[in-house]
C-alpha cells in the first residue's frame, strides 16, 4: 500500500461549469419496475421492503403501481446507484430497467 | 403439502416434503442450473480465436432462450450501447448468483437426507432453513416459476386457459408444477415477512 502524494487541490471548482453541466450532473437517474405475469404482489412487496428499505405502506403502493400501470419508478438516483438497483432486481428475478428522469 | 412455516422458538423457516415433492423442486433446480450454464456467458463464435481467448468479460447482447433473456432483461431499453456495457459487466455475476441460488436448494434437500435415487415409499424431507438461507430458495423459487412460464406461455389472468386443459395434457401438468412452485413461494414470503 502507498500513501497518496499530496496534491493540489483546486478550491470551489462549481463555479467554473457551466449551466448546461450543471443541469446534466442534477439531472437524476430511475429504477424502474415492470410488471410481469409471474412474480407474486406478496414477493414484489417482500423485495421492495428488503432491498430498499421501504416501510410496508410504501413498498404496497409501489407494487400496486406496477400491477395497475404496468409499471413504477422504483428509486431516484445517480446513474451508478440506479445500475445497482438495477442489477439487484434481476438477482430477484423483477424486470426492471433504468433511465434519465423525465 | 402445508408450504413453509416459521418455527417460532428457533425462528427457522421449516418446510416438510414427500419425496416425490423433494425430488421435484431438486429436477426443477437442477435444470435451471445446467440452462444457466449452458448457453453460457461465453464469448461469440463470429469472435477471432485470439479475441476470443483473450476475452474475460462477460456477453453483449440478449441471450437467444426467451428464458434466458427474461432472466437476464435489457437494462436500457432504447440505448443498444449502454445495454451491452450494462450486461458485459453484471450477467456473468447475476448468472452465478442465480445458479449457486439453486444449487443450494439441491444441497439443502439431500443434506436433508433426499437420496439421489428414489426408491422407497413414504420417505419425508424435514427441511429447516435460516433466514439467509430462506432468502436464497425464495429468489430461486423465482427464477424456476419464471423459466417454466416462459416455456408454458404463462400470461396475466389466463387461469381458465389452463383449467380448461384436459388432465393428461402435458402443458397442464407442468402448469400444476409452475403453480405448487407458486403456492410453496407465497408460503416462503408469509413465513419470512412475518
Amino acid at each position: 500500500m502507498s500513501a497518496p502524494s499530496p496534491v493540489e487541490v483546486e478550491p470551489d471548482t462549481e463555479k467554473d461549469l457551466v449551466p448546461d453541466e450543471v443541469t446534466v450532473l442534477a439531472t437524476p437517474w430511475v429504477t424502474i419496475v415492470w410488471n410481469d405475469p409471474v412474480n407474486l404482489m406478496s414477493y414484489v412487496t417482500y423485495v421492495f421492503q428488503k432491498y430498499f428499505g421501504y416501510d410496508k405502506v410504501k413498498a404496497e403502493k409501489l407494487m400496486m403501481e406496477v400491477h395497475e400501470d404496468g409499471r413504477s419508478v422504483v428509486s431516484t438516483g445517480s446513474r451508478e446507484e440506479m445500475e445497482r438497483d438495477v442489477q439487484a432486481m434481476h438477482e430477484y428475478g423483477l424486470w426492471a430497467t433504468l433511465s434519465k428522469s423525465e | 403439502m402445508s408450504g413453509f412455516t416459521r418455527h417460532r422458538r428457533s425462528q427457522r423457516v421449516i418446510a416438510n416434503f414427500t419425496g416425490f415433492e423433494a425430488d421435484l423442486l431438486r429436477s426443477l433446480a437442477s435444470q435451471l442450473v445446467e440452462l444457466l450454464r449452458n448457453e453460457s456467458a461465453v464469448p461469440r463464435e463470429d469472435q477471432d480465436p485470439f479475441e476470443a481467448m483473450m476475452d474475460f468479460s462477460g456477453p453483449t447482447s440478449e441471450p437467444e432462450d426467451p428464458v434466458l433473456a427474461r432472466l437476464f432483461p435489457t437494462a436500457y431499453p432504447g440505448d443498444e450501447e449502454a445495454a451491452s456495457e450494462f450486461r458485459r459487466f453484471t450477467e456473468g455475476a447475476l448468472r452465478d448468483g442465480k445458479a449457486a441460488a439453486a444449487c443450494t436448494i439441491i444441497d439443502t434437500l439431500e443434506e436433508a437426507g433426499l437420496p439421489e435415487q428414489l426408491a422407497e415409499d413414504g420417505l419425508m424431507i424435514d427441511v429447516e432453513l435460516d433466514e439467509p438461507t430462506a432468502e436464497t430458495w425464495l429468489r430461486s423459487f423465482t427464477d424456476v416459476r419464471l423459466a417454466l412460464a416462459s416455456r408454458l406461455g404463462v400470461e396475466e389472468d389466463d387461469d381458465d386457459y389452463w383449467l380448461s386443459l384436459p388432465d393428461d395434457d402435458p402443458r397442464a401438468q407442468a402448469h400444476d408444477i409452475y403453480a405448487w412452485v407458486g403456492y410453496l413461494q407465497e408460503t416462503l414470503v408469509d413465513a419470512l415477512s412475518g
